[in-house]
């Protein structure tokens, strides 16, 4: 059996050269490392993300804000946001627990892909894109591209993400997010909702995002329904036609039907949300 | 390379090494304590740079640098850690200790920040932390810094509040559970399991495989010296510890491969030479028993086990008078105990004799299994329970031992083994499910007219304690209600499904979820009061039950109903005047009652307690009663102290190794309070009478334990016993006792008639909470929980016992669900935390018991049996909704709501 190697780089060049080597897993929070972890250890060498330069923190940009690839939730948590940001801060509050929010990382929750990742939701709501690089250079993909399938995302060999970058939200807008589970904390989602609600000065919506997160393989935006909410107060029905995007299973948690009747709810009590606010 | 502690650390992990096995095991740093290796459970939080994270879960190359604090390092350096390690044990905030280390440390983060949380601010600081035996108020409190519930009282004796005497090595980080006492060097045991529910199969070239993977030992059938089969009933031993040729559930052991660390630490299981070939199975009893299936046991027609059976009086004839008759089919699923601490356990060979160092809630059944299983003699093996990080029942079967025991022989050298989170779920014992089906008949007076009861009970591929289910069920399927007219039979059904076994309440929480139900429809068909329905049916003294047992004093059971009416008639008004509203959410208050027959049906289970008298004037208490968090070490030495007349703070414990501590019997059947506390008694008595003796002191004298001699004053007179005088005995006692108790029972005839128990205790609970009508969502606001524990032994435990089981209840209502292959681990298979668990209030009742120590009553059980139906009947409350299939998920909820027409 070949020596497995742990890589620590501190630069992000050394990072993607021993990427591109191949034959080694980046891991940075762990948090979905290690209970994937098959048994008799990692048949890969390591590579471990949370050294390298750059790629902690959120920051303002020109256009609108960075989040390094390796900012952790808890850091999501603490950042100081405009109210647009309200539902990805509320989602990384439940993000497992504090111990998995101060070790899991933003990127992470996205390259994961699981059909039921808090972040995904309200990050499709902010209209976020991810900055992709390898040892030959970097490209840029829109979040609802770059999560492909269950457990599948558009990472090539040697790439990896290194950040996130997120539109400045309409002045005013404000972001919600709600998680349905049969218990209080550190609960995977039955089902959960992200909105980003923006308002005129006659208190009619003008600018809507809804995402929906465990109903689908990936997070789906629900585009009829943000059409709908426009020129509103937010008094909208939802319909099975806003719902079409979604195809929810049936599992452990709940039933297909169930999922969908309660999306609708929530989606109305969040929008309500942030329109009263 | 890296601090620990305010230490100065340097190691060098293995690629994939997780924090947590680098601190346990080449630190030593093993109060940092693993549940489930995947984050789920949060027993292992450590601080890394102040922040907590789970240690199972960090690279431990990625501490590099950093500052690492663990609970032994924290309360030994920090006041603000110590001062919480004093509250925690002020509250009884640490039962079994196994979450403490989690706990406490995020709690520390907490606290560092703020000083003073609110309630919020403390549960989500701890919410990713799982405790199973607290129901987590006690810990909420703790962390608040909330007037402690313990009392300082000197002497210590029972009615006292005391804190648990074993309580500071759990909050200072000091508790050996299983995995915490090998030597590091320990070979280390894998388990091969199948992946099928049932299969053939065929094992390959062992020997060359163990020289490929340069283990040290493969263990399979033919390395049994013994029987190849352990179990608990006799007649009912029946499982195999290495399958041969096939296997009945999914997580069956066919063999074991012993190792060295660093071998196994690669060692994947996918590679050994095993060839499967499946068979069909049956997961569901319906299944089981159709014609054609496939058979489990040649000798149990039908994939019956076998059944329970009592009948009172003529049910057809009283059914067909009754005024309304409520009817029902109701169905639970398997519930894992999920304690946070996997089996884990230690063994050794020490001058031909095989060690073994296990958690267990039964260390002579422990040794009984594995002299059947060894085929050695018992005097050859030695018995050592570590501490044990919640039972509930599951720790009653053997799992790890017959493993270690003969791995330990096999090798000749120390070997452990420490179970993964799927493992335990896959192979140990849950709660059994059932389909019942009940008839309830009531008069217009709303008396009971007749009860008849049919359930059958999922016990999985081996027996267990199905029998012990099977018998259970008929006898307390009336609840504590006088029933007349009663027929009751319960079967267990054997399915390729993991053993069903014991878990708190042996099969009477899923009867009193369906006797329950149908007893608030009754009340509301016949427009009487549910309270007052209850307490027109309630047993009392001289009214026999189901039985024909009649007890002449000691039914509580119409105290507990009658302490709920101030809540019941509050929380009723309250909730009126919320449902006035028209917002989404509806308040419902349920009420439920239970009963349970402490110490075993109709079988003796004696106990034993000695004690001795060192020449130091060192009074030793050897207490055999597993304390398994509830709180045996404190209670058995509370009730021996009280017997003696001296403070129980004289007392050194010494624990159930079996070559120096009697049978105290096992840890089940709410029995320890009751049946050692009782040997506990007598040997106190018995150990008094002996002092008293020698200086011919008469019965009221007042014994004060010295060093070297006792004093024992009578009047103004002081008799001095010199005990450095006295020749001690190969222990090295200059006295000694050993007292055992028996409980009266008599036994059942064929139609279950006579005294299977000697005591009941009794019990009402009161839920409050609200449904989320659009969601389906429940969310319990509050408990009342009324217990007849016949004499508070420690009201501080009895509230810990009730808090804990209420959050045992209440996962059993709304959320818990074990699907073998699917929920297999603590994310899919949701326990409550910190935040679902609202204030309990508990009202204690002492209704005396002829039999029990100082009256004393068993609790252990009935803390769980009324929650599950106050709840279901507090949702029928709110949404008239009656539920029949547990749990309540909100799915489920919502799809009977819109089934009822609310949608």
């Amino acid at each position: 059996m070949q020596q497995l190697e742990y890589f620590a780089p501190g630069n992000l060049g050394e990072a993607l050269d021993i990427l591109s080597r191949g034959g080694v897993r980046p891991v940075a929070g762990g948090t979905d490392f290690y209970p994937g972890l098959p048994a008799g250890g990692p048949r890969e060498s390591v590579l471990d993300l949370t050294r390298i330069a750059g790629l902690h923190g959120i920051t303002r940009q020109d256009k609108g804000w960075r989040i390094g690839a390796a900012t952790r939730w808890s850091d999501v948590v603490r950042a100081d946001l405009p109210p647009g940001f309200d539902g990805l801060r509320a989602a990384a509050r439940e993000v497992g627990s504090i111990q998995i929010q101060n070790a899991g990382t933003v990127a992470g929750n996205l390259v994961n892909a699981s059909p039921a990742a808090d972040g995904v939701p309200p990050l499709l709501t902010l209209g976020a894109e991810v900055e992709i690089a390898s040892a030959q250079g970097r490209r840029v993909v829109p979040l609802d591209r770059f999560i492909t399938g269950v457990r599948e995302v558009d990472l090539a060999p040697g790439e990896m993400v290194v950040a996130l970058h997120l539109p400045e939200p309409p002045e005013g807008a404000r972001g919600a997010f709600s998680k349905l589970g049969s218990r209080a904390y550190l609960v995977i989602s039955i089902v959960m909702v992200a909105v980003v609600i923006g308002r005129d000065g006659a208190g009619r919506i003008d600018h809507a995002r809804v995402a929906v997160g465990a109903c689908s393989p990936v997070a789906r935006r629900l585009p009829a329904l943000e059409a709908a909410l426009l020129g509103t107060r937010g008094d909208v029905a939802v319909t099975a036609e806003h719902l079409a995007p979604l195809s929810p299973i049936d599992d452990v948690r709940g039933s297909g039907a169930y999922r969908l009747e309660a999306v609708g709810e929530l989606i109305g009590r969040a929008v309500r949300g942030a329109c009263d606010g | 390379m890296f601090r620990l502690n305010g230490r100065d650390v340097r190691v060098e992990p293995r690629v994939g090494e997780r924090l947590s096995e680098a601190l346990r095991e080449r630190l030593g740093a093993r109060d940092v304590k693993v549940g489930c290796n995947a984050g789920d459970c949060g027993a292992c939080t450590v601080l890394v740079d102040r922040a907590p994270v789970c240690a199972c879960l960090m690279p431990a190359q990625q501490a590099a640098g950093c500052e690492v604090e663990t609970l032994a390092g924290l309360v030994a350096h920090e006041p603000l850690a110590s001062d919480l390690a004093r509250r925690f044990e002020g509250q009884g905030a640490a039962q079994c200790g196994i979450c403490t280390p989690g706990m406490m440390v995020s709690a520390v983060a907490l606290l560092r920040e703020a000083p003073a949380p609110s309630e919020g601010q403390v549960m989500d600081a701890l919410a990713g932390v799982l405790c199973r035996c607290t129901g987590y108020r006690k810990i909420v409190d703790a962390v608040m810094g909330r007037a402690p519930g313990a009392v300082a009282d000197a002497e210590g004796h029972t009615g006292a509040a005391i804190e648990k005497l074993d309580g500071r090595a759990k909050v200072t980080g000091k508790e050996r559970f299983g995995d915490d006492v090998a030597p590091v060097d320990a070979l280390i045991i894998k388990v091969i399991r199948s992946p099928h529910p049932h299969a053939r199969f065929t094992l390959g070239d062992l020997e060359g495989f163990a020289a490929r993977e340069g283990v040290e030992a493969i263990l399979t059938a033919s390395d049994v010296p013994g029987v190849n089969l352990f179990g608990t009933i006799p007649g009912f031993v029946d499982q195999p510890v290495f399958a041969e040729g096939v296997v009945r559930f999914r997580g069956e052991a066919v063999a074991a491969v012993v190792g060295r660390a660093d071998v196994m630490a690669s060692f994947d299981p996918a590679r050994f030479p095993v060839e499967w070939e499946v068979l069909p199975d049956v997961q569901g009893m319906a299944d089981a028993m159709a014609d054609g299936a496939p058979q489990l046991h040649p000798d149990r027609a039908g994939n019956v086990m076998c059944g329970g059976f009592v009948a009172h009086g003529d049910v057809g004839a009283a059914l067909e008078r009754a005024a309304v008759v409520a009817e029902g089919v109701f169905e639970t699923g398997f519930v894992e105990h999920a304690y946070i601490e996997p089996e884990a356990g230690f063994a050794q060979v020490v001058d031909g004799r095989v060690e073994v160092y296990a958690c267990t809630q039964a260390p002579v059944m422990d040794l009984d299994t594995l002299s059947e299983v060894l085929g050695m003699e018992r005097a050859r093996i030695r018995v050592v329970p570590t501490a044990t990080g919640g039972g509930f029942g599951s720790k009653l079967d053997v799992s790890v031992q017959p493993y270690l025991a003969i791995a330990a022989l096999k090798t000749g050298q120390p070997v452990r083994i420490t179970y993964e989170r799927g493992e335990s779920m896959q192979s140990t014992t849950k709660r059994h499910p059932s389909r019942m089906h009940v008839r309830i008949g009531a008069d217009a007076e709303g008396r009971i007219s007749g009860l008849r009861f049919d359930g059958l009970f999922n016990t999985g591929a081996y027996a267990s304690w199905g029998p012990t289910v099977a018998n259970r069920v008929p006898v307390h399927a009336s609840g504590p209600y006088a029933v007349g007219d009663y027929r009751a039979e319960a079967q267990g059904i054997h399915t390729h499904c993991p053993p069903s076994g014991a878990f708190r309440g042996f099969g009477v929480p899923q009867a009193a979820v369906a006797q329950e139900s149908l007893f608030d429809e009754l009340a509301d068909r016949l427009g009487i009061d549910r309270l007052e329905f209850r307490m027109r049916n309630a047993l009392a003294n001289g009214v026999p039950t189901v039985c024909g047992q009649v007890f002449a004093q000691g039914v509580g059971i119409r105290a507990c109903l009658e302490a709920l009416r101030p809540a019941w008639e509050s929380e009723r008004a309250e909730a009126a005047r919320i449902n006035a509203g028209d917002g989404p959410v509806r308040r419902g208050v349920g009420v439920a009652a239970g009963w349970y027959g402490c110490g075993n049906t109709s079988l003796p289970n004696p106990s034993t307690i000695k004690a001795g008298v060192r020449a130091d004037g060192r009074i030793v208490l050897h207490q055999g009663a597993a304390d398994i968090g509830q709180g045996a070490n404190t209670v058995i030495a509370q009730i021996f102290a009280t017997a003696l007349g001296v403070p129980v703070s004289r007392l050194d414990l010494v624990g159930g190794d079996t070559d120096v501590t009697p049978d105290a019997g096992k840890t089940s059947a709410s029995r320890q309070t009751f049946v050692s506390g009782n040997a506990a008694r007598l040997a106190g008595e018995a150990l008094r009478a002996q002092i008293l003796q020698r200086v011919n002191a008469g019965e009221e004298a007042l014994i004060v334990p010295g060093a070297d001699a006792f004093e024992i004053r009578e009047g103004a007179g002081v008799h001095r016993l010199d005990l450095t005088a006295l020749e001690p005995d190969a222990e090295g006692y200059v006295m000694r006792v050993a007292e055992s108790y028996d409980p009266p029972t008599r036994p059942l005839d064929e139609n279950g008639q006579g005294h299977p128990y000697a005591q009941f205790g009794y019990a009402a609970h009161l839920c409050v909470l609200d449904v989320d009508m659009r969601l389906g969502t429940v969310r319990p606001v509050r408990f009342v929980a009324a217990h007849d524990v016949g004499h508070a032994v420690n009201p501080l435990l009895i509230e810990g016992q009730v808090e804990g089981g209420i959050a045992q209840g209440m996962g059993m209502a709304l959320m818990e669900e074990y699907l073998p292959g699917r929920t297999e681990n603590l994310h899919d298979y949701l326990i409550p935390t910190i935040g679902d668990m609202p204030p309990v209030e508990t009202l204690i009742i002492e209704e005396p018991d002829a039999h029990g120590p100082y009256g004393a009553k068993g609790l252990g059980e009935h803390v769980l049996i009324p929650t599950a139906p106050a709840i279901l009947n507090a949702i029928r409350d709110a949404t008239g909704v009656q539920m029949r299939r547990l749990p309540v998920t909100p799915a489920r909820l919502r799809a009977a709501m819109g089934v009822a027409g609310h949608a």
